[in-house]
């Protein structure tokens, strides 16, 4: 699926974690090793390659791996 | 090789700065806002003392696009960027009942937003490399308080501000954001002031003598070594002994 192999480039990329943990239900605090700056660097990561504005409020929302994917196709359908 | 953009280093202060980390291998950015033929001046004798490679850039810091830009143009140009020294400055002294909004706007945009600007550009390539140093010069009057420069002053103080709030959100990262405060240092700035001011001065400072920007410049130079990797959010005031603080 696209969107799960986008979204799991960025966060190989801003994580620096093997792209086979990025799981749908991994969750990046806890299972990928992210910090509070790891988790805004993803979030900006994710709107450049999405080319998405996310607000603080519905990043905070943001938890795991199905959720980012979650929200950008909600995003998307808006579109 | 360490890279380092040194912003308003044609002269002064700046320039300083500049040829004291080409004394220690850095590969350099110099830039200048207006005077482009001082700046390859800086250039040239930074290459002669050993920087491995100088480029020049112009900018106007007012622009927040153009701050950014000098940014990307200098991590560009020398392949990185791991220091980043806030210098340049503008001051537009007058009494405050006196002073232009415009007067008030120019320092600001030049003295306090650039800062804003030119750093967020600078932490994002510094978090990806996990190491950066950011070297804000300020000055003793943003601690002191000085008469005839409300808007310089209030911009060098909020540079203080700024830098121990950015200091503790990339603690984490590798990166140290510090700031120097330089006392009466002589340069073009204060040979402006008439003789009487700075003979005053000269009775406040501790020292008994104003400050070289090459003593700046060691500071500067010493909080983008390895060597300072535990002071981040400081303000080293580099004056004589004239803040106690």
């Amino acid at each position: 699926m696209a969107i799960l192999d986008d979204v799991r480039e960025v966060i190989v990329d801003k994580l620096g974690v093997d792209a086979e943990k990025v799981v749908p239900e991994a969750r990046f605090i806890e299972d990928l090793g992210a910090d509070s700056l790891d988790t805004v660097e993803l979030i900006m990561g994710l709107e450049d390659k999405f080319g998405l504005e996310i607000s603080d409020e519905e990043a905070e929302k943001i938890r795991t791996v199905q959720d980012a994917i979650d929200f950008i196709q909600s995003k998307q359908a808006q579109a | 090789m360490r890279k380092a953009l040194v912003t308003g280093s044609s002269r002064g202060i700046g320039k300083a700065i500049a040829l004291e980390l080409a004394r220690r291998g850095y590969a350099l950015a110099v830039h200048y806002a207006g005077n482009q033929a001082a700046a390859e001046a800086t250039a040239a004798e930074a290459k002669s003392l050993g920087a491995p490679q100088v480029v020049v850039l112009g900018a106007d810091l007012s622009n927040p696009q153009a701050a950014q830009k000098l940014v990307a143009e200098a991590h560009a140009a020398l392949g990185g960027l791991e220091v980043l020294v806030n210098n340049a400055g503008i001051t537009r002294d007058t009494l405050l009942i006196r002073m232009k909004d415009e007067d008030w706007d120019a320092v600001i945009a030049t003295n306090l937003s650039a800062i804003f600007h030119t750093t967020r550009e600078a932490i994002k390539l510094m978090m990806r490399a996990k190491w950066g140093r950011v070297i804000n010069i300020t000055s003793v009057v943003g601690i002191l308080g000085n008469p005839g420069q409300a808007n310089y002053v209030a911009a060098k103080a909020g540079l203080i501000g700024f830098t121990k709030a950015v200091a503790k959100e990339y603690a984490t990262r590798g990166i140290t954001v510090n700031a120097v405060a330089p006392g009466f240092i002589e340069s073009d700035m204060t040979a402006k002031l008439p003789e009487a001011v700075v003979a005053e001065y000269l009775r406040q400072i501790p020292a008994g003598r104003l400050g070289r920007p090459e003593e700046v410049a060691k500071a500067v130079a010493f909080l983008a070594s390895e060597d300072a990797a535990y002071i981040t959010g400081q303000t080293l005031c580099v004056d004589g002994g004239l803040t106690p603080h």
